[in-house]
C-alpha cells in the first residue's frame, strides 16, 4: 500500500468476516444450529421427515412473529415483558368480537366479521403498545418496570373480560378463522410461516434500508446523540413499542386459531421464551444490535432443541435447563469474540 | 452586519446560574475563541446557540432577524452546525450513517423511501478526503480511534452549507498531527466565509486561529477583545480570576 503522509500504516482494512452479518452473534448461532440439526438428524431418523419439519416450522412461527417485534424494542435498548399477556388479550378480544358478531343481526359480507374481529384484536394490541411506548418515551419510565406492570394489567384484563374462562371463536366465520391462522398453504406450508417470512422481510428492509431503521439503531447506540442530530427519538420509540405489541397480538390471534380457543392463561410466561429467542439470536439487551434473521434463528434453535429432545426421548423436563444453557452459551461466545477483537 | 448576536442571554438551572447577561456578536467568516475554566458556562452557551436549551432570559438574532432556536434541527436549518464535546456519535453505526443521521439521502419506490447507501458512503468519503482523515465511510465508529471519531463529528458539520460552526473542544482527544489538521480546517472554513466559535482549553490552538477571544468566568463574560490586543498570560489571568475583567 502506498503510504501517504497522513496514512496510518497500522490501521488495517476491516476484513469481510469481521463486519456485517458474518461478524454477528447471529452467524455463530446459525452455525451452531446447523451442527445441532446435523446431530439430531443422525440420532433420530424421524427428525428430517417432511411431517416433522412442517411441525417445527409451525411451532417456531408461533413465537417468532412476537420475537421479531421484541427484537425491535431490544435494539432501541428497551424491553417489553408484556408480550405474553398481549398475546392473550388480543386473542381473547378477537374471539369475543367474532362470537359477538355471529349473534348480531347486521348483514356482513363473508369474512367481514373475521376482519372486524382481527382488527379489534390488533387495535387492542396497538393500544397496549402505545401505553408502553408513551410511558417509556415521554414519561421516561424504565421499560422493565413499565412493561412488568403492563404484563400484570393486561393479564388481569384478560381474566376480567372472560371471568377467567377464556373465549372461543364461534360464528359463521369460524372455519375461515381457523383456515387463515392454523391452515396450510398447498396442504404443506403452515400459513403462520408465510406470515413470518413476509414480516421478517419487511422488518429487514425497514431496519437496513430506511431512515427509520437507522433511527432505531441510533437510539440503541447513543440516544442523546440521536436527539442532538435531530432523530425523532420519542416518536420512534413509541412506534417500536406499538409494533412489538402488534406483532405479539397477531401472534396470539394465530395461536388461538390453532388451539381453537383463547384460554385466559394463553401464552403465560411466553415473554421469557420470546426474550430468550431474541437474545440467543443476537439481540443485545444493552441496545444497538439485533435483526430479523437473528430473531428467527433464535426461535428455530429453541424449537429444534425442544423437538429433538422429544424425538430422542429425553425427559422433557430437561428442555428448560438446556434452553437456559444455550442462552448463556450464546452470549458467552459473543463476549469471547468481542474480547478477542477488542 | 453581524451573523449571530446574543443580547443579555441568561440561563438558570434551578438555583444554579449558568449564564448571566451575556451579550456578544460574531461576524460572517469570523473565528472567535471562547475560553473559560470548567463551569464557566461555555458549553451552556453552545447548547443555547445550537438549540438544545432555551435561554431563561435574553434573545438571539441570526443574520439580522430574531431567532428562536427551539431544536437542533432548527439550528441546522438556519445554518448552525455543532461539534459536541462528547462528539454525539452512535458507536453501532458506520461513519457514513453517523454523518447523515437525521438527514439521510433517500429514493422513492412507490410510497416507500429507501436509503441511498452508495451515495451517502461516497459523499462521506469525499468529506474525509477533504479533512485529510484516513477514515472509511463504511467502518463502524466503535472500531475507530479518537482522531477518526473526531473526524466523523467534524465531517458532519460539512454536509450542509453551514454559516456558523460551533466547536466544543474539537482538539481535546486527538493527536498532535490531527490538531494541526483541525486548525488548518478552521482556516479553510474562514476562507469559505464560514464563522467558527472555537471552545478550547488549549491556549496555543486559540491563539493560532482565532481573531477575537471571549473569556467567560462563572457565567459572566469578562473579556471580549481582538487577539492582537491580548496575550496568553492575560487570558490565563482572566480565566482564573487573577484579573477581574478586560
Amino acid at each position: 500500500m502506498a503510504d501517504t503522509v497522513q496514512g496510518f500504516s497500522n490501521v488495517r482494512r476491516t476484513r469481510f468476516w469481521q463486519k456485517g452479518f458474518l461478524a454477528s452473534q447471529s452467524a455463530y448461532v446459525l452455525a451452531a444450529l446447523i451442527v445441532i440439526i446435523a446431530i439430531m438428524a443422525l440420532l433420530s431418523p424421524n427428525f428430517l421427515t417432511p411431517g416433522n419439519i412442517a411441525n417445527i416450522t409451525r411451532n417456531f412461527s408461533f413465537i417468532a412473529i412476537a420475537t421479531l417485534g421484541i427484537t425491535l424494542v431490544i435494539i432501541t435498548g428497551g424491553i417489553d415483558l408484556s408480550v405474553g399477556s398481549t398475546m392473550a388479550l388480543s386473542a381473547t378480544v378477537t374471539s369475543l368480537v367474532l362470537s359477538g358478531l355471529a349473534g348480531a343481526a347486521i348483514a356482513l359480507f363473508p369474512g367481514g366479521a373475521l376482519i372486524l374481529a382481527v382488527l379489534a384484536g390488533l387495535a387492542t394490541a396497538a393500544a397496549i403498545g402505545f401505553a408502553n411506548g408513551f410511558a417509556v418515551a415521554k414519561l421516561k419510565l424504565s421499560p422493565f418496570v413499565t412493561t412488568l406492570g403492563t404484563l400484570s394489567i393486561v393479564r388481569g384484563l384478560t381474566y376480567v373480560a372472560t371471568y377467567g374462562r377464556g373465549a372461543f371463536p364461534t360464528g359463521p366465520d369460524k372455519d375461515l378463522f381457523i383456515a387463515v391462522t392454523a391452515g396450510r398453504l398447498f396442504d404443506l406450508i403452515p400459513i403462520s410461516f408465510i406470515y413470518l417470512l413476509i414480516l421478517a422481510i419487511a422488518m429487514y428492509l425497514a431496519l437496513h434500508h430506511t431512515a427509520w431503521g437507522r433511527y432505531v439503531f441510533a437510539i440503541g447506540g447513543n440516544e442523546s446523540a440521536g436527539r442532538l442530530t435531530g432523530v425523532p427519538v420519542d416518536r420512534v420509540k413509541i412506534q417500536v413499542y406499538m409494533l412489538c405489541s402488534l406483532a405479539a397480538g397477531f401472534n396470539g390471534i394465530i395461536i388461538s386459531g390453532w388451539l381453537g380457543s383463547a384460554p385466559a392463561n394463553l401464552a403465560t410466561a411466553y415473554e421469557l421464551t420470546i426474550i430468550a429467542a431474541a437474545v440467543i439470536g443476537g439481540a443485545n439487551l444493552a441496545g444497538g444490535v439485533g435483526g430479523a434473521a437473528g430473531a428467527i434463528i433464535g426461535c428455530v434453535l429453541i424449537e429444534v432443541i425442544r423437538n429433538g429432545l422429544v424425538l430422542a426421548r429425553v425427559d422433557p423436563y430437561w428442555q428448560q435447563t438446556l434452553v437456559g444453557c444455550i442462552i448463556v452459551a450464546a452470549v458467552l461466545v459473543d463476549r469471547l469474540r468481542s474480547l478477542r477483537n477488542g | 452586519m453581524s451573523l449571530l448576536e446574543l443580547h443579555g442571554v441568561s440561563k438558570e438551572f434551578g438555583a444554579i446560574r449558568a449564564l448571566h447577561d451575556v451579550s456578544f456578536s460574531v461576524r460572517p467568516g469570523e473565528i472567535v475563541g471562547l475560553m473559560g475554566d470548567n463551569g464557566a458556562g461555555k458549553s451552556t452557551l453552545v447548547k443555547i446557540v445550537s438549540g438544545i436549551y432555551p435561554p431563561s432570559a435574553g434573545h438571539l438574532s441570526f443574520e439580522g432577524s430574531d431567532a428562536h432556536i427551539a431544536s437542533p434541527a432548527e439550528a441546522r436549518r438556519l445554518g448552525i452546525e455543532t461539534v459536541y464535546q462528547d462528539l454525539a456519535l452512535a458507536d453501532n453505526l458506520t461513519a457514513a450513517a453517523n454523518i447523515f443521521l437525521g438527514r439521510e439521502l433517500k429514493y422513492n419506490v412507490g410510497p416507500f423511501r429507501f436509503l441511498r447507501h452508495n451515495a451517502m458512503n461516497a459523499r462521506a468519503a469525499e468529506l474525509f478526503a477533504e479533512l485529510k482523515s484516513e477514515t472509511r465511510s463504511d467502518d463502524l465508529v466503535k472500531q475507530m480511534s479518537g482522531g477518526q471519531r473526531q473526524a466523523v463529528a467534524i465531517a458532519r458539520t460539512r454536509l450542509a452549507d453551514a454559516k456558523l460552526i460551533l466547536m466544543d473542544e474539537p482538539t481535546a482527544a486527538i493527536s498532535v498531527r490531527q490538531v494541526a489538521e483541525v486548525l488548518s480546517l478552521i482556516h479553510r472554513l474562514k476562507e469559505a466565509g464560514i464563522a467558527v466559535i472555537l471552545i478550547s482549553h488549549r491556549m496555543p490552538d486559540v491563539f493560532a486561529v482565532c481573531e477575537r477571544i471571549i473569556v467567560m468566568r462563572r457565567g459572566n463574560k469578562v473579556a471580549d477583545k481582538p487577539i492582537g490586543e491580548t496575550s496568553p498570560e492575560e487570558v490565563t489571568a482572566l480565566i482564573t480570576g487573577a484579573k477581574e475583567a478586560a
